[in-house]
């Protein structure tokens, strides 16, 4: 009866006044400036004269042509192995290692795996860039103490070793999410399919292929949903550690709007970028949904 | 236990540790180093600090402003976080419970503000906050973000109430209660648990929030403590012991409020909220 239904006497719209505050400033702010993206793709614009030229297509046009385009898409790739690949299947091992007994200690496991999610990205940046550090970071401190100097070198400002050593810092911050994730998944597996396995003489290996994964795929949907869109709107670490450099070996699309729009004024490209981006994600949200969809 | 099975309990055991100590291991250093002298940084990464030196973090505090960022960071967190708590507690309820005519398109409309990127929004909010003289004030900050709140907000309490247990709000309007009592009389008080994970994560989202206060705001007083942090890391990054201690003062209100509300933060963040 209660289920958005009227009651007697109660005027149509009831339900548009407890809309309405939180309508209209999402619209304002959020859902008007969206649309505005897209219609500044198609002019050009320096962002502060007052001539604003249409100019159709030409930005995305522009846009296929760029080199720094490419090289920022093809990073974001990169950035999808080791924010979602990686740290999913260091989930899945580890989660696997555990099983579906209770341990003792895994609420203290799970504090500290989670720690990196609710960190500040600028203070996760800040954090790796010690790491990092080339003179006194723990990373080439450590490689020194063991014997290992010739390995050391400047990793963030290494062209061959900065995207990858940035990726790994999404590494840390996701795989202990993915764990947790799997972790409170697998509690719902029946452990009737498990020793009914054993009994048949099924691996562990084979019981992770064959029990394991199939039950998890909620959980794989959200882990790569959730994973795949941080590794497209890396922005904050980016800023902090590297600035997209050196050269542009660490260049992501993130980056690249804020360049174009805050420092270059180059206002129809970088929204024509933006555009693109949220079309991506959204494409990939959308392939994911669809695919849970069909799971279930 | 069967030895066997403690045989296999232990080395998994180790490998879990293993990737527990290289996610503790970084904070434990950066918490040290923020003791450090210069001279003690250049000792030993992870050596310990001979004594407690907070000199460091009173200079972050002071002569890095951070107490002006802090300031600034609480009064636009706890703003974002009641209005968009309370506007969202409204809309979830419409959506959830009450007639709204043309729902199918008002509902997608707000959850969109949820997936995209703030990239796909910064540009224009940048332009029209300029044209009406609002960068640089607290509203550049608060306002786009109580929006972008509310969409996931929306998304979070239109589940709740949709589940919400229909014998009560059904015996709730057979007893004369209108819709205003319903929410808040019957409703709200078992919303309580699902109400806290929502604050807890806008909370921590716009504590972190990060784009946005980059650009928005301009002026050095009006930073939030992130960018205040990126702008001190462009100035003393070789300044090991300081950049540690102004990190600790970004992260420990989160790290605080974390160690009280862990179970909504992995619960709500389970449930497919996506860091930026």
């Amino acid at each position: 009866m209660a289920t958005q239904r009227r009651l007697p006497g109660e005027s149509r719209f009831k339900g548009w006044i407890y809309l309405a505050p939180g309508l209209i400033i999402y619209l304002v702010f959020v859902f008007y400036p969206l649309l505005e993206t897209i219609r500044t793709s198609f002019y050009q614009w320096d962002g502060f004269s007052t001539n604003r030229s249409f100019v159709g297509l030409s930005n995305y046009l522009r846009l296929f042509q760029d080199q720094q385009f490419f090289q920022a898409i093809q990073n974001n790739i990169i950035f999808i192995v080791f924010y979602s690949i990686i740290p999913i299947i260091i989930g899945l091992f580890l989660a696997s290692l555990l099983g579906r007994k209770p341990i003792p200690g895994l609420t203290f496991f799970r504090t500290v795996l989670f720690l990196p999610q609710i960190l500040s990205m600028v203070v996760v940046g800040v954090t790796w860039r010690w790491i990092f550090n080339p003179t006194f970071g723990l990373l080439n401190m450590t490689l020194k103490t063991i014997g290992l100097d010739s390995l050391a070198k400047a990793w963030l400002g290494d062209f061959g070793w900065a995207l990858p050593a940035v990726g790994l810092i999404g590494t840390w911050v996701q795989y202990g999410f993915c764990m947790i994730l799997f972790l409170a998944g697998m509690q719902r597996i029946p452990g009737e399919y498990f020793e009914a396995a054993q009994l048949d003489g099924a691996s562990e290996f084979k019981q992770l292929l064959f029990i394991t994964l199939p039950s998890l795929r909620p959980e794989l949907s959200v882990a790569l949903m959730t994973t795949i869109i941080a590794a497209l709107r890396v922005f904050d670490l980016i800023y902090v550690t590297t600035r997209g450099g050196p050269g542009d070996s660490t260049l992501v699309t993130g980056f690249l709007v804020y360049r174009a729009a805050f420092q270059q004024n180059k206002i129809g490209y970088a929204a024509a970028l933006a555009t693109i981006m949220t079309v991506i994600i959204f494409g990939i949200s959308m392939i994911i949904q669809h695919l849970q969809k069909r799971w279930e | 236990m069967t030895h066997k099975a403690l045989n296999k309990l232990i080395p998994n055991y180790l490998i879990l540790t293993l990737f527990l100590l290289v996610i503790i291991i970084p904070i434990i250093g950066l918490v040290m180093s923020s003791f450090k002298t210069d001279i003690e940084v250049i000792e030993g990464p992870l050596s310990f600090p001979s004594t407690l030196r907070f000199n460091y973090y009173k200079e972050a505090w002071t002569t890095g402003r951070f107490s002006l960022f802090f300031r600034n960071s609480v009064i636009v967190a706890v703003s974002v976080v009641l209005v968009s708590v309370f506007l969202s507690t409204l809309t979830g309820y419409a959506f959830g419970l009450l007639p709204v005519p043309g729902q199918r398109i008002l509902y997608p409309i707000l959850l969109i503000g949820y997936m995209i990127p703030f990239e796909a929004v910064v540009i224009p909010l940048y332009h029209f906050m300029n044209k009406i003289g609002m960068t640089n004030t607290y509203w550049a900050l608060i306002l786009p973000q109580i929006g972008l709140s509310v969409s996931f907000g929306t998304l979070w309490m239109t589940t709740f109430f949709r589940n919400a247990p229909k014998d009560l709000i059904d015996a709730a309007i057979i007893d004369g209660c209108n819709r205003w009592d319903t929410l808040w009389k019957i409703l709200w008080p078992i919303a309580k648990p699902a109400t806290m994970t929502l604050i807890v994560l806008v909370f921590m989202w716009t504590w972190n929030e990060f784009l946005l206060a980059l650009v928005l705001v301009q002026e050095e007083s009006m930073r939030t403590l992130p960018v205040g942090l990126a702008f001190f890391q462009g100035r003393y990054s070789a300044n090991i012991p300081l950049m540690a201690s102004g990190a600790l003062i970004v992260a420990g209100p989160i790290l605080i409020i974390y160690m009280i509300f862990q179970r909504h933060f992995i619960r709500g963040m389970l449930g497919g909220a996506v860091k930026g």
